[in-house]
């Protein structure tokens, strides 16, 4: 099969045979020995809205029952991951590097790691946005990092059926492991997953791509295709070269499409999965069981390198614990060494993204010598896999002229760090692309708030225009009336003058200068009082519906009205007596 | 020579046509200056600028009636993009409009409120729900921050509560450049 290449890129030190001498070990169990252990959840955990919280402190949870559901269509539930007792739905710390809390659901584990029902799902039987819901509410979303919800991916796009599905088993950066040792234990099932996403987006053809360094996940997964004689796939071993394992790096390398800016894959019939998503999708569907675990690497400074399956929400130490971090540790980094964030504490959970734990000392990583300013030599532009200009990037990031910045793609920079890896003045220029990406998004989110309060106050105004106007109108109807009254008025003074007070006499005398005179209108108000006038004599005489009330019924009231004082002394406690 | 006069002449009347015809077939509905002003205010229509909302406010910088340092909301950074868009100096926030303050919310203490609907009036945004006599609300994705429900209410139930950062508004810090110590012997 012909391969293409894409531009750029790096080739750095890999260090991925450590964690792959022995096999995915099955993270600490919940609570074992009598020790009490608590899984931390996050109800946000995939790119979107916030899941609702469905459960409360004190509720018992089964192993993989729901407990956020989806808030809209861009979001994605999340699931106790192991049975117990909810003890809090509260704020705690989270695996991000602003180390802000966010709300989590803290499940106290009794070991006993109950399972819900798990029914398969039979997706022939249902259409495609059944299908999609059910994925949705399984909370299946893509393991590669990104975490973004699976079900939105599932749409053949234009033509209604896709050319190209691609599965990612490139695993291009440094010490991650985790895809790869997925890839050798569990191929089976993921071939399974791949064939239900073939089936859901209508694909000609599967290439699964993964890097040659990988020669046991290679193998593994061209004897799985093989054994389930699937003549629409292929595995494909794809040069190792970071970062090929980035979604567009290695659809043009398995297809030679190249996706234009701000375009997207599918527009070009071709849609890219991870292969830990496809393993998810087969356990969600073939299974019944939603995402609750995942495999993580944990790497780097720690004596006994391992992938793991862990619990979603299992606290960092926990995991930690069996790989032994060694004395002179000083950071955990999610995520590699190229992309990674640093954590803010190891009491942190694993989350749906964490697909590795690395754990840094001065020694792996020393820190980066001073930036010097940029000469403007170009090695960057050379080395960006998403065909940039880094350093023009840079210089708009840096000023603060985030307008040109857009203007140079700077949303199409993946982050993948290669600028930074080749620059020679060691700037450290994705830190730069994330400030100007996330200022850009805060003044977009501002300027949509302004907008829609622009809406609003327009709105207002207009709608107080119009109350205006229906205000108008009404006063001016009830002059006609009241016109007319005050004729009837005139007309019937001898029988009524003496009901009448001395003001409305007045009011009379003055109403009726328009009848000695037919050609003159009357003033509105002098009408309107008359008017006013006639309606208070109507209503005297018409009986009041608190006569006439039995015993019973006064008692009744008098109690309503005692119980009201009484709350309204309570309401207002805090106020002074005198308020 | 007359050939070339009329053909002049024709042209003129051709070309006049034509402006004509494009004055009122694209005739810019309002003034454009005022729209552009207006999209930089921050629409918090708090009328601390002295203008009964941040439109008459753009409208009377388009007519150079007004300085461009009279929205405290808008802060620093809403002077220099008027500037910039103005063609005028910069200039710090007037003192006697106000100072910038970080952007916060009214929230009502609901067991306190009497459902006096006063806040509902006074909110330029529609922001706050309820009726007479019953408990009121702040929609708080609605809320501009304007404060001008606060003065109003009789029992003094609303408060602004300044709004935390989270996980979703947190933003990426400026990189710090290290600075490298020079040793001198
Ligand atoms: S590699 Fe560094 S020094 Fe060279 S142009 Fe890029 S940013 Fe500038
Ligand atoms: S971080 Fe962005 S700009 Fe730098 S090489 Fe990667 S894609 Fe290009
Ligand atoms: S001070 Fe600013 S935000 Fe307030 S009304 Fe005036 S222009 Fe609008
Ligand atoms: S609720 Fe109060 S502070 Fe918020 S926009 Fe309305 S009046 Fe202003």
């Amino acid at each position: 099969m012909q391969l293409f290449d894409f531009n750029g890129g790096v080739t750095p030190e890999y260090h991925k045979e450590a964690s792959t001498q022995s096999p995915i070990a099955v993270s600490p169990a919940p609570s074992r020995n009598g020790l009490k252990n608590f899984l931390v959840i996050p109800l946000h955990q995939s790119i979107g809205g916030t899941p609702r919280p469905l459960v409360s402190a004190g509720d018992r949870v089964l192993k993989g029952q729901r407990i956020g559901a989806a808030d809209g269509d861009m979001s994605s539930a999340v699931h106790a991951s192991t049975s117990g007792q909810v003890v809090a739905v509260e704020m705690r710390r989270m695996p991000h590097p602003s180390g802000l809390s966010a709300l989590c659901v803290v499940i106290e584990a009794d070991g006993r790691d109950e399972w819900i029902a798990r029914q398969p799902f039979d997706y022939h039987q249902h259409t495609a946005a059944e299908t999609r819901d059910y994925l949705r509410d399984a909370g299946v979303v893509g393991l590669g990092g990104a975490v973004f919800p699976t079900h939105l991916k599932i749409s053949p796009g234009k033509g209604g059926k896709l050319d190209t599905l691609i599965i990612n088993g490139a695993e291009c950066e440094p010490f991650i492991t985790c895809d790869d040792l997925l890839m050798r234990e569990r191929a089976e099932a993921i071939i399974q997953g791949v064939v239900i996403l073939r089936d859901l987006l209508a694909a000609g053809r599967a290439l699964i791509g993964i890097e040659d360094n990988k020669p046991q996940a290679l193998a593994a997964m061209t004897a799985a295709v093989q054994a389930g004689g699937h003549q629409d796939m292929a595995v494909v071993a794809v040069p190792t070269r970071y970062p090929a394992g980035g979604a567009k790096q290695l659809i043009r390398v398995l297809t030679g499409i190249e996706v234009p800016h701000g375009k997207r894959s599918t527009d070009y019939g071709v849609q890219c999965f991870n292969v830990g998503t496809a393993y998810a999708i087969h356990e969600a569907i073939n299974l019944g069981q939603p995402l609750i675990s995942r495999i993580v690497t944990v790497a780097g400074n720690v004596a006994a390198p391992r992938n793991y399956a862990a619990l979603i929400g299992t606290p960092l130490h926990t995991l930690l614990a069996n790989s032994q971090p060694l004395p002179d540790t000083d950071r955990l980094i999610m995520g590699g060494p190229m992309m990674g964030i640093t954590l803010p504490g190891d009491e942190v959970p694993v989350v749906k993204a964490t697909n590795c734990i690395l754990v840094g000392s001065p020694r792996l990583f020393p820190p980066p010598p001073p930036e010097m300013p940029c000469i403007r030599c170009g090695e960057c532009a050379k080395a960006c896999p998403a065909d940039l200009q880094p350093f023009e990037l840079y210089w708009f990031s840096r000023a603060k002229i985030f307008g040109k910045a857009q203007e140079y793609h700077l949303f199409d920079c993946i982050e993948c760090g290669c600028c930074a890896y080749v620059c020679p003045s060691h700037i450290p220029l994705v830190d730069y692309y994330r400030f100007a990406k996330s200022e850009i998004w805060a003044n977009e989110s501002e300027k949509a708030a302004a907008d829609q309060a622009r809406e609003q106050y327009e709105f207002r105004q207009l709608r107080e225009a119009r109350e205006a106007q229906e205000k108008a109108a009404r006063l001016a109807a009830r002059t006609a009336a009241g016109r007319a009254a005050a004729t009837n008025a005139l007309a019937m003074a001898p029988v009524t003058a003496p009901a009448a007070t001395s003001a409305a006499a007045s009011a009379v005398t003055s109403a009726a200068t328009p009848v000695t005179e037919p050609a003159q209108t009357p003033s509105p108000q002098a009408a309107l009082i008359a008017a006013a006038l006639e309606r208070a004599r109507a209503q005297q005489v018409q009986p009041a519906n608190t006569t006439n009330l039995t015993p019973e019924q006064q008692a009744e009231i008098a109690a309503i009205e005692a119980r009201r004082a009484q709350i309204r002394t309570q309401a207002h406690p805090h106020l002074p007596p005198d308020d | 020579m007359l050939a070339a006069l009329l053909v002049m002449a024709l042209g003129a009347v051709v070309l006049g046509a034509a402006l004509g015809f494009a004055a009122v077939k694209f005739r810019v509905e309002g003034d454009p200056l005022t729209e552009k002003i207006d999209a930089i205010l921050p629409q918090t229509q708090c009328g601390q600028c002295g203008y009964p909302g941040c439109k008459p406010y753009a409208a009377a910088m388009a007519k150079g009636e007004a300085d461009i340092n009279q929205c405290p909301p808008g802060g620093d950074e809403g002077i220099r993009k008027l500037a910039d868009l103005l063609g005028r100096e910069y200039k710090p926030l007037s003192a006697e409009h106000g100072v910038e303050k970080p952007k916060a919310l009214a929230v009502i203490d609901e067991q306190r409120c009497i459902g006096c609907t006063l806040c509902i009036q006074a909110c330029p945004v529609d922001a706050i729900v309820g009726a007479a006599k019953q408990m009121h609300t702040v929609i708080a994705a609605q809320c501009t921050g304007c404060e001008l429900c606060v003065p109003v209410c009789p029992v003094d139930c609303i408060d602004m509560v300044p709004v935390a950062e989270n996980i979703t508004t947190w933003k990426w810090k400026y990189p710090v450049v290290a600075i490298k110590p020079v040793t001198t012997q």
